[in-house]
């Protein structure tokens, strides 16, 4: 039990938790980002890698993380993007037949640093209430050289800035253009923009057709050239204003069909006339139900973010989707334009595939512009 | 799709009595369902034979009607009540099963009752396990190999085919019933028959064997506009071939990646979707390869189950709840989270916790059957528990148990692997059993790898990692010492689940000193809430259980509360009579201004529903934890409030019972603890008699042979040998002779002073008693308030004599042979003995009379200042409601105050009420179905009509062994019950049964004129054929046969079991085989009619 260091996790309002050092020790032996919960049960990797937690330090409220340790395939990314993860327990020993790595192995190697032991339903129960907000954490034991003082974690924590004024697309999005090739029958050419894309997204999009990814900062009339049968955008992190991605946006609805997931979904709400605002503390989750006003039917779904279409903002498109539990705007389809988003994963990674038909929607909308 | 209001009026078939595989989570799930339709505004028409339960209380249903769960009942239910629906879904496999049939005989058609919840297509497709493969396989779904057969060679057809090791199950069986897993040709033979003789319907799936594989749940709702939610998903801890009822399980799924949990969800939708279960609850089972990931479909249950019952506690969606409301047309997203009231139910819960199910079992009480776990349930409770670990989950459950056990060993108990070898102890390790948890810990503790356990095991080294992290904490706290804990030892400790007193018992402490230097370090636990959400909604609802965390949930209240003690796991000898008891006191406590509070760790029961009390703390029920539960309602009482007022003890059974004593003495409600001891402890019970001038049976207490020898000496044989601080006469034992008498006092001294109740010890002396034969037995409850005044609940007189455990024998209120003079000297002995114990709230006393020329002469037995397990009987048969009147009693009313309130009312005439009980012997194989002092009952049934004897043959019926109305019957009978039996004979004759006997029986009855048709020669011996075979021939319909003394096994051992074998009624007393032959007389003269318990209790 000796090499167990004590850590302390310090909120920018001064709150403080114990707990005690798991993964990669963090650079300069402070991390820091936007502190955030989800409550998936499973898919501890999935969110680890999902590109949208960029910035942020995922919370798990399920306590026994780490069960299944870690497989090459479930990843959602390249790397890990979360700035630090925040667990109850983390398992020391996995168990699955497709497990490859432990999660705390893959977390130092991953560079990501973590704090255990943590009363995270105190964390959470406080996040809710505070809502999201910046924090860091340290290790404090002195018998760890290199371990940090309380009062700098505190001084830390009082200037973090979280996510704050940062453009994290900028930090996740591919540098160069690449072509997935498609896994099924599909023949359609689809452009996607990678704001942060997820695998299990790629993996969807793939059964439509070839995928061209291509970065955040592709203008619209170069997408355009490209004569694709429909462009997708995809989630990522950080508030949609900061991305300036509005007008390229702008400049492909109407003029070939458009999907938008999450940050894509935000992006083309504000393209369509509407107003972003950012909720308490978001929606990070697998069990949200989402109902589908067009159908009736309720999906339960994925979610992961903390910004959101205002209600009743939008000019140029119908709600097609809402949250049962808050009533936020989860769907929108122009009004004018072949182009839908949703705020939701239909991809799920990790999460319910309730949704799933979102991708043969996309599909059918490109069929119905190609007739 | 709101309420449908094209039905007025909905039938509920409860699940009957308590068996193994339907306990009381059918009371649970029954009792929300007539909650909600009633709020509803539907007129609920219920029907369960089972006087036990909440649900059967006259004020949860419209009419209610304790009779026989029947076809023939049911039908003249309807016919009478012409319900427009029939709600299937909520009563157990019970329920299932009987309307299944009611849509085979036309009934439903004929009345125009329509089937809810599920329709008959799809409990036919769910249920036959034929059907039901070919309809996964059919949605692309993996089921293991197999093949059906209706007969023995099919039998072998079919395992020719797929080949050995195979698992056999019948169809339409719930608990596993029949079904085994056969590894060679003998095995198989044994078990397809056994298989055959299970199914109602005589067909067997025989299945190739995956045991060892990772066995899952999940736990499904649907609605009518096909949305589908998953409300809980759980792991197994015992790999595929034990039965999951028998698998110590823990929500949520451990080890799978979210990957391979949605592909189990999709399949769980999918089968729910194709079975076309239209609305409700239904459980899904999966196994999983370990090596590879092959998923197959097990099983899937059309309806509420014991697992739905564990999913609602585990997560706080109210699945019976919300089933009801689905099935009256409502969508999930119509109705609201309970919880978060802010948030619809069309969600899937996510918990922040972990919730560990164990179960209990009952093989001590059935030496003859070997105390295995296989795929058919054997187990008679559970406990859950809640941790934020899986080590402090596995922990609080070990030690809500109450095996004497404190936990994961780190306790006495667990020098019971000592003397295995290491092999021996894996090879034990490696068979599901009872102690299977306990040898693993022992095994990693010897410092065997997780790895070298896991592969002889099976069980996943996820959850052996789990449990060596509880065996490496052991060791550190040997190390450090109780002297050097600092905050983070002691905080470390409780966060792993350790109990006070296994720390103290590492640290050869007492348990109050640990306790003062934890706290003194600030170590206390923390209340976390259960809110659906994990935390990401604001929850409403105070439904804790305790954790050693950073910051505690319990929210202020003003009002004085009272802490109610349940009973903990179901067990024989304490049931859901005692839940009953608790809920009861809760229901009456809120109504009189009181905050409730229940602590109580059983997931099956009413009391752990979280709308039952306004607090729930879901709760080991050990000093321990009912003291922090004390100190936090103290904290979470406002300056100047009255805080906690009181703690309620005497409802629970013995479980609450044994902590009275070390509670504030001032906080105990009711009858003092002092006088509940006074009437444990011999000595003082004895003196109280003497002076009351109350006779007893002649007796003394012994601490070992010798002292028994001398009391013996004084008391002439048969003597009766018990234990004290027992419920269900356990190892209670009749002795014939001095080697019997040594042979008793040896079993219990093996016991050791630790074991879980009995036991013999200097400070827990044994009983011995002449016991009094031919005797009538007596049980009386009564009620005495601070003031004095008295009132007798009801005075039941026993069908079988005294020696037949009060729990196994049949009763009726009021009394059918005692003479007035008789009861009335009895009621005057309890109140005497409850003025000379003090008695304030219920007391239970015992008799038994015996019949002499000059009189009856009536003898005490015991008397228990407490809840008895006939309380809800008692509140059922006269219409009074007990439990509740003798809770506001304990608080302090005076009877006459709660008669003026209304609350007590005078009890009902006019009718006889019968109790039965139901015996689980069909479960253990080779045990005897004689019955004795020890207890071995798991449920009961009510009769109610006129007369006795048709309230005594509807029990039977409700028991589930119809007395026949023609054929033969076998009588066998000791001397002592020969001139009974021939006046029974006689009546069974009359009524134009033919008689067959063995030779002295037959002699005696010639003698009496009666007639004997055949004469049965003795097993082996020549002269006509016997009795075994003319059973086995099916050539009797009913068997008399009282025990001869005890000995070898005796010929009227074998008779019985074969007797059980074929299901023919089987009556071990003469008095019993009286009763039977009046109530087949008035059956046959009569024609069956139905009443309600609203009609009956009308004043
Ligand atoms: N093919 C099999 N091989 C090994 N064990 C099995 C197999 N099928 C079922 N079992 C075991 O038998 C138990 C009971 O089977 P199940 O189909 O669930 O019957 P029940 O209706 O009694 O629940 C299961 O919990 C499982 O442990
Ligand atoms: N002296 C006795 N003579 C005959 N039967 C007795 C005697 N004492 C007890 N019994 C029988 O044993 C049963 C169990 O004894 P009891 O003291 O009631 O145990 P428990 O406390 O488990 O109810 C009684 O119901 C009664 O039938
Ligand atoms: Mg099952
Ligand atoms: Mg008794």
């Amino acid at each position: 039990m000796n090499d167990v260091y004590e850590s302390l996790l310090v909120l920018s309002d001064g709150t403080s938790f114990e707990g005690e050092a798991v993964g990669a020790v963090p650079d300069g032996g402070i991390a820091g980002g936007e502190v955030v919960f989800n409550t998936v049960l499973s898919g501890y990797q999935e969110v680890l890698t999902d590109p949208s937690y960029a910035g942020q330090i995922v919370t798990f409220t399920y306590p026994h993380i780490g069960n299944y340790g870690t497989n090459a395939d479930d990843d959602e990314s390249r790397r890990p993007f979360a700035r630090g993860v925040i667990v109850r327990e983390l398992s020391r020993r996995m168990s699955n037949w497709r497990a490859t790595e432990s999660l705390d192995a893959f977390l130092e190697r991953r560079g990501v640093p973590g704090i255990a032991g943590v009363d995270t339903r105190r964390l959470t129960r406080h996040i809710r209430d505070a809502g999201s907000l910046p924090g860091v954490f340290g290790i404090v034991d002195d018998r760890f050289d290199g371990h940090v003082s309380e009062s700098a974690l505190r001084e830390a924590a009082a200037i973090e800035p979280g996510t704050d004024g940062l453009d994290l697309v900028a930090e996740v999005t591919t540098q160069q253009p690449y072509v997935v090739a498609a896994t099924g029958a599909g023949t359609r050419r689809i452009v996607a923009y990678d704001f942060g894309i997820k695998s299990t997204i790629l993996t969807n999009l793939t059964r439509l057709g070839t995928v061209e990814v291509v970065p955040a900062s592709t203008p619209a009339a170069e997408v355009l050239a490209r004569e694709p049968d429909g462009v997708f955008l995809s989630n990522g992190p950080g508030d949609p204003e900061r991305t300036g991605l509005v007008d390229t946006v702008a400049g492909l609805l109407g003029e070939l069909p458009v999907f938008g997931i999450c940050l894509g979904h935000q992006l083309m709400g504000l393209a369509l006339g509407g107003r972003i605002t950012k909720l308490p503390f978001g929606h990070h989750g697998g069990n949200h139900p989402v109902k589908n006003l067009t159908t009736g039917i309720i999906e339960i779904t994925s979610q992961n973010h903390s910004f959101a279409i205002a209600e009743g903002s939008l000019t140029r498109a119908e709600v097609t989707h809402v949250n049962l539990n808050d009533g936020v705007i989860e769907g929108i389809r122009s009004s004018d334009a072949p182009a839908f988003s949703v705020q939701h994963h239909p991809e799920a990674g990790p999460g319910p595939r309730d949704s799933a038909y979102l991708f043969d929607d996309f599909e059918h909308l490109m069929k119905g512009n190609a007739a | 799709m709101p309420r449908r209001d094209d039905l007025d009026s909905i039938l509920l078939i409860g699940s009957g009595p308590i068996v193994i595989g339907q306990a009381c989570e059918f009371d649970y799930s029954g009792t929300q369902a007539c909650r909600v339709l009633r709020e509803e505004g539907y007129r609920v028409i219920l029907a369960n034979s089972n006087p036990a339960t909440i649900m059967t209380d006259p004020d949860f249903a419209d009419v209610t009607y304790v009779e026989p769960l029947d076809a023939a009942t049911l039908t003249r239910i309807i016919e009478r009540e012409r319900p427009d629906a029939l709600l299937p879904t909520l009563g157990g496999q019970t329920a299932l099963n009987l309307a299944m049939d009611l849509v085979e005989l036309g009934v439903l058609d004929r009345y125009g009752v329509e089937l809810i919840g599920a329709n008959a297509e799809a409990i036919a497709t769910a249920e036959d396990r034929e059907r039901f493969k070919e309809a996964m396989v059919g949605i692309g779904l993996d089921v293991p190999a197999s093949g059906t057969a209706h007969t023995i060679e099919e039998a072998r057809a079919v395992v020719a085919d797929i080949g050995l090791p195979v698992i056999i199950r019948p169809a339409y069986i719930l608990g596993g019933k029949g079904t085994g897993i056969a590894s060679t040709p003998e095995e198989f033979e044994r078990v397809a028959t056994a298989g055959l003789d299970a199914s109602p319907i005589t067909e067997i799936l025989i299945e190739s064997s995956i045991a060892g594989w990772k066995e899952f749940e999940v736990e499904v709702m649907r609605d009518r506009a096909d949305n589908c939610v998953i409300v809980c998903s759980i792991e197994n801890v015992d790999p595929m071939g034990v039965h999951t009822g028998d698998s110590i399980t823990v929500a949520p799924i451990q080890t799978l990646t979210d990957v391979e949990y949605q592909k189990m969800r999709d399949a769980a939708f999918a089968c729910m979707r194709r079975v076309g279960v239209e609305t409700g609850g239904s459980n899904v089972q999966f196994a999983i390869d370990p090596t590879n990931g092959d998923m197959v479909i097990i099983e899937m249950n059309p309806r509420v189950s014991r697992s739905s019952a564990l999913a609602s506690k585990a997560t706080g969606f109210p699945i019976a709840k919300i089933a009801a409301k689905l099935a009256v047309g409502y969508t999930l997203d119509e109705i609201p989270n309970d919880i978060t009231k802010a948030t619809p139910a069309s969600f899937e819960p996510t918990i922040d916790y972990v919730v560990t199910k164990v179960p209990r079992w009952a093989f001590e009480k059935f030496p003859e059957t070997p105390s295995l776990l296989g795929t058919q349930m054997q187990a008679v409770g559970e406990v859950m528990a809640i941790g934020r670990t899986f080590c402090e989950s596995v922990q609080k459950a070990l030690r809500s148990l109450e095996l004497g056990r404190l936990g994961l060993n780190a306790d006495p108990g667990e020098t019971a692997t000592d003397d295995l070898s290491d092999a021996d102890l894996l090879a034990a390790a490696a068979v599901g059993t009872p102690d299977r948890l306990f040898q693993l810990e022992a095994a990693l503790r010897r410092g065997m790898s997780v790895d070298e356990v896991a592969a002889a095991t099976k069980v996943d080294p996820w959850f052996l990692d789990q449990l060596s992290r509880i065996t490496e904490e052991r060791a550190h706290l040997e190390r450090v010492g109780f002297e050097h804990m600092t905050r983070r030892d002691w905080r470390r400790a409780k966060r792993l689940g350790f109990a006070d007193a296994q720390l103290a018992y590492l640290w050869g402490l007492d348990e109050a000193a640990v306790r003062a230097a934890r706290v003194e370090a600030g170590v206390i636990p923390t209340y976390k809430t259960v809110d659906t959400c994990g935390a990401e909604f604001a929850a409403d609802t105070p439904y804790h259980y305790s954790t050693y965390e950073d910051s505690t949930e319990v929210a202020a209240d003003p009002r004085g509360k009272v802490i109610i003690l349940g009973s903990g796991p179901n067990r024989i000898g304490q049931g859901i009579e005692f839940d009953y008891c608790c809920v009861h006191a809760s229901f009456a406590l809120h109504d009189a201004g009181y905050a409730t509070v229940m602590v109580n760790c059983n997931p099956e029961t009413v009391s752990t529903d979280y709308d039952t009390s306004d607090r729930l703390y879901f709760e080991p029920v050990t000093l321990e934890d009912v003291a922090n539960v004390i100190d936090a309602e103290q904290a979470a009482s406002p300056p100047g409030t009255p805080g906690v007022v009181g703690v309620i003890v005497a409802l629970g059974g013995q479980t609450p019972l044994k902590l009275a004593g070390q509670l504030p003495a001032d906080l105990v409600l009711g009858t003092s603890p002092a006088s509940i001891d006074a009437a444990e402890d011999r000595e003082h019970w004895n003196a109280l008699c003497t002076k009351l001038e109350i006779p007893q049976p002649a007796g003394g207490t012994a601490t070992n042979i010798d002292e028994a020898r001398a009391i013996v000496a004084g008391i002439s044989y048969p003597a009766l040998v018990r234990p004290s601080y027992v419920l269900g006469g356990r190892a209670m034992e009749i002795v014939y002779d001095d080697e019997h008498l040594a042979s008793a006092i040896e079993e219990l001294a093996s016991f050791g002073a630790i074991g879980a109740d009995g036991g013999i010890a200097p400070d827990r002396p044994v009983l011995i008693d002449e016991f009094l034969e031919d005797a009538t037995e007596v049980d009386v409850d009564a009620l005495r308030d601070r003031t004095g005044a008295f009132l007798i609940g009801g005075v039941m007189e026993h069908v079988e004599e005294a020696g037949v455990h009060s729990g196994d024998s049949a009763c009726a209120i009021p009394p059918y042979s005692l003479g007035d003079g008789t009861v009335q000297v009895i009621e005057e002995y309890t109140a005497k003995i409850a003025d000379a114990l003090g008695v304030e709230g219920l007391i239970n006393v015992q008799y038994a009379v015996q019949h002499r020329d000059s009189g009856d002469e009536v003898f005490v037995i015991e008397a228990n200042p407490r809840a008895s397990r006939t309380v809800p009987f008692v509140a059922k048969a006269t219409g009074v409601p007990l439990a509740k009147v003798a809770t506001r009693v304990m608080a302090g009313a005076t009877l006459a105050e709660l008669r003026d309130e209304g609350l007590l009312t005078d009890p009902v005439t006019g009718y006889v009420a019968v109790k039965e009980a139901v015996l689980p012997f069909n479960r253990f194989p080779g045990a005897d179905r004689v019955l004795g002092p020890e207890m071995h009952s798991t449920g009961e049934v009510m009769g109610v009509d006129t007369s006795f004897g048709i309230a005594f043959a509807k029990s039977q019926i409700a028991a589930g062994d119809p007395l026949p109305d023609a054929g033969c019957v076998f009588i066998s009978l000791a001397d002592r019950d020969k001139n009974i039996g021939v006046t029974a004979a006689a009546q069974f004759a009359g009524l134009g049964f033919r008689i067959a006997a063995t030779a002295g029986t037959a002699a005696a009855l010639r003698a009496a004129g009666v007639p004997v048709a055949v004469e049965v020669a003795k097993l082996g011996e020549e002269g006509g054929p016997h009795a075994v075979e003319l059973i086995e021939a099916g050539e009797v319909q009913l068997v008399v046969n009282s025990p001869r003394g005890r000995g070898p096994r005796a010929d009227g051992d074998y008779i019985r079991s074969a007797a059980g074998v074929a299901h023919i009624p089987i009556l071990t007393t003469a008095a019993a085989a009286l009763a039977a032959a009046r109530g087949m007389t008035e059956w046959s003269s009569r024609e069956l009619v139905v009443r309600n318990l609203q009609e009956i209790h009308a004043p």
